[in-house]
């Protein structure tokens, strides 16, 4: 069966809101997005934004250099709470990954239509979230210029290997493939539409360097023919590839015999708040975008009203292991287990449990109706807690279960300090850094898959032709 | 380049209005008997593929046989490190731990089977190749935009110059251009 069937290039029209805007053609749609790029030009409000978020990079970078120079004795970590922003952090940023990944390459195996226009973005926002994530654990090894030793590689040592029974060591293959994948699968979508840059590009710089990473793409329908089927094959292999990175980030904890990590049911809670995570912060950048860029057009209601809905559908699953973790505490009849509970929710840490709560189950319950779920700033309003939530979620899960584990003697606490806070706010400003350049380079919006949105893009002779 | 050594043509291009029309001309090529022919398009066309009688397709093969690839190499690398290169005993654990070696497995087979699939994709469509004699067409620029394009070869067995220009006007293309070497 050719892979080209695998693709439905018509709008259905049963759908009840469109997923592209009325009265758009071939030529029309590819004006529109390569505009963006080519002729928009530098504005204002780009630079002004480009500038703050280069400015908060730069203290990522001051805030790197002095842990380089001091060690990591500059941050809260101490002997009780070994893992502390660090790992919070590198799960936050790669939960928040997975949704861009989800909608690339689950949707598309789902033949869900209105992952179209949402996609090239979404899958931008994975490789910088992925890029920030991977810092912390580097960072955390104390001498991170030693990071491959990670790696299998011949050495004078004679230890070529790494501890491969080590759930550590599982993340270091799953994130390195992760990033990796995920950079190639967007690189080949990009393909077909640097093309259209290099032909549509007036500057010679422009021209050049498109047309140097087009690769000399022009259309043939035999070359696509085969592009079609590795892109296929790509979202197929994507889809287990970003379930098992999750679940590799939970073995983590899970493969401990701490209390409060120790539950079999930590690979599905942590894939289900991965892709919770992931939608709001993909609603928190494309509420924005769509509004300055005018791209109402392309992100339609529709496109928002579902992402609200997968938001609410794994917010309360979210909801679900959170209660279940409650249950499993009191079932498993462990005095360590019950005080785990006991203390997440009524220790130290008590206002951050209920922050918790707040953000990740009660803030998500307004999706239920669908005025809110069609309505983009309550969405964007939505998506901020959660995406505060699930950062307060990994706080509590990490710092909560080390800061009292077996021995009273051993209790302590924890907080992060300035470099702490410098590091995770830059690790945003890199990731915002990332995000304005590919608005401003690269086509945010797959032209040549939103081409095949319009009717009669399959080719079938039909009545009414598409007008060129 | 010698510029004797190659015809003076690279083929004959038509250019069409809509993916239906380029369908219905590829098939009329296909059974005209031309066979080194091709369609050009800014978005790939589902019936394309049927009409030009393209399916012989390799990359999904050459996935799975990466996969394994992977995923032997994966296995192997483990298996040979706990049990032969530097056993480890960890308070009497079992060195064959192969529930262990699980996750980094299908790491390895995904991480295989997708840049061997890129690049063999890659490979089979001849790409990168930065300069190609379309190019020189300057309405050819429309084949990532809006416009479809249906090129005969002239290296086809059947390829006449004054022959090939005919039958593409009896396919009622919006404009016909011959595609000289270069």
């Amino acid at each position: 069966m050719p892979a080209s069937n695998e693709f439905e290039p018509s709008v259905s029209p049963t759908s009840r809101l469109p997923v592209i805007g009325p009265g758009h053609t071939y030529a029309s749609i590819n004006e529109k997005i390569s505009a963006l790029v080519l002729l928009r030009g530098t504005t204002l409000g780009w630079l002004v934004g480009f500038g703050i978020a280069f400015m908060i990079f730069m203290m990522m970078l001051g805030s790197i250099s002095y842990l380089l120079y001091k060690g990591v004795g500059v941050w809260g970590i101490n002997n009780r709470v070994g893992w502390g922003f660090d790992i919070i952090n590198f799960v936050w940023w790669i939960g928040i990954g997975h949704a861009g990944t989800l909608i690339s390459a689950i949707l598309l195996l789902l033949h869900q239509k209105w992952r179209t226009s949402i996609n090239r973005f979404a899958e931008a926002m994975t490789l910088f979230a992925v890029a920030c994530a991977g810092l912390f654990p580097v960072l955390h090894l104390g001498r991170p210029w030693y990071a491959y030793f990670l790696f299998p590689y011949p050495n004078t040592m004679g230890m070529y290997f790494p501890q491969f029974r080590s759930p550590l060591e599982w993340d270091v293959f799953a994130v390195s493939t992760y990033a990796s994948v995920s950079l190639v699968f967007w690189y080949v979508g990009l393909i077909p539409d640097l093309a259209t840059l290099r032909d549509r590009a007036r500057s010679w710089l422009a021209k050049t360097v498109y047309g140097f990473f087009s690769l000399g793409w022009r259309g043939s329908a035999r070359h696509w023919h085969r592009y079609e089927s590795i892109y296929l094959l790509l979202a197929g292999l994507s889809t287990p590839l970003v379930l098992s990175v999750h679940t590799i980030v939970s073995f983590d904890f899970a493969v401990s015999i701490i209390p409060g990590w120790h539950a079999t049911f930590f690979p599905p809670y942590f894939v289900a708040g991965a892709i919770y995570a992931g939608f709001a912060m993909v609603l928190t950048l494309a509420i924005p975008v769509r509004w300055v860029y005018g791209l109402e057009d392309f992100i339609t209601d529709k496109h928002l009203e579902n992402m609200g809905l997968i938001t609410l559908v794994t917010g309360n699953m979210v909801g679900y292991a959170y209660i279940m973790e409650l249950f499993y505490g009191w079932y498993s009849a462990n005095e360590y287990e019950q005080f785990m509970v006991h203390n997440r929710v009524l220790g130290p840490y008590w206002a951050l449990y209920v922050a918790l709560i707040v953000c990740n189950i009660i803030a998500p319950q307004f999706l239920w109706a669908r005025r809110i779920r069609r309505n983009a700033w309550w969405l964007f309003g939505i998506s901020m807690f959660v995406s505060v939530g699930m950062w307060l979620e990994r706080y509590v899960i990490i710092v909560v279960s080390l800061h009292r584990t077996f021995l009273p003697s051993g209790w302590g606490t924890y907080a992060g300090t300035f470099w702490d806070w410098t590091l995770y706010i830059g690790t945003m400003g890199f990731f915002l850094t990332l995000l304005f350049l590919f608005i401003r380079l690269l086509p945010i919006i797959s032209m040549s898959e939103m081409q095949m949105l319009l009717p009669g893009a399959s080719g079938a002779p039909q009545k009414g032709e598409a007008k060129p | 380049m010698k510029p004797s050594s190659r015809p003076r043509y690279y083929g004959v291009l038509a250019e069409f209005e809509s993916p239906a029309a380029l369908v219905a001309a590829a098939r009329a090529t296909h059974e005209a008997g031309y066979r080194k022919y091709d369609a050009y398009s800014p978005f790939p066309i589902e019936e394309l593929a049927d009409a030009m009688h393209d399916h012989k397709n390799p990359i999904s093969k050459i996935v799975f046989f990466a996969g394994l690839t992977g995923a032997c190499v994966g296995f192997g690398m483990q298996a040979y490190a706990n049990l032969i290169h530097y056993p480890m005993n960890i308070a009497g654990r079992p060195l064959y731990a192969w529930p262990m070696f699980i996750p980094i497995t299908f790491e390895c087979t995904v991480a295989f089977a997708a840049f061997t699939g890129v690049l063999a994709m890659l490979a089979l469509n001849g790409l990168p190749r930065p300069h190609h004699p379309l190019f020189d067409v300057p309405s050819f620029s429309q084949a990532t935009q809006s416009r479809f394009f249906l090129c005969i070869e002239s290296d086809d067995p059947k390829f006449d110059l004054e022959g090939v220009r005919k039958f593409l006007e009896g396919l009622k293309p919006m404009e016909i251009h011959d595609v000289e070497n270069h």
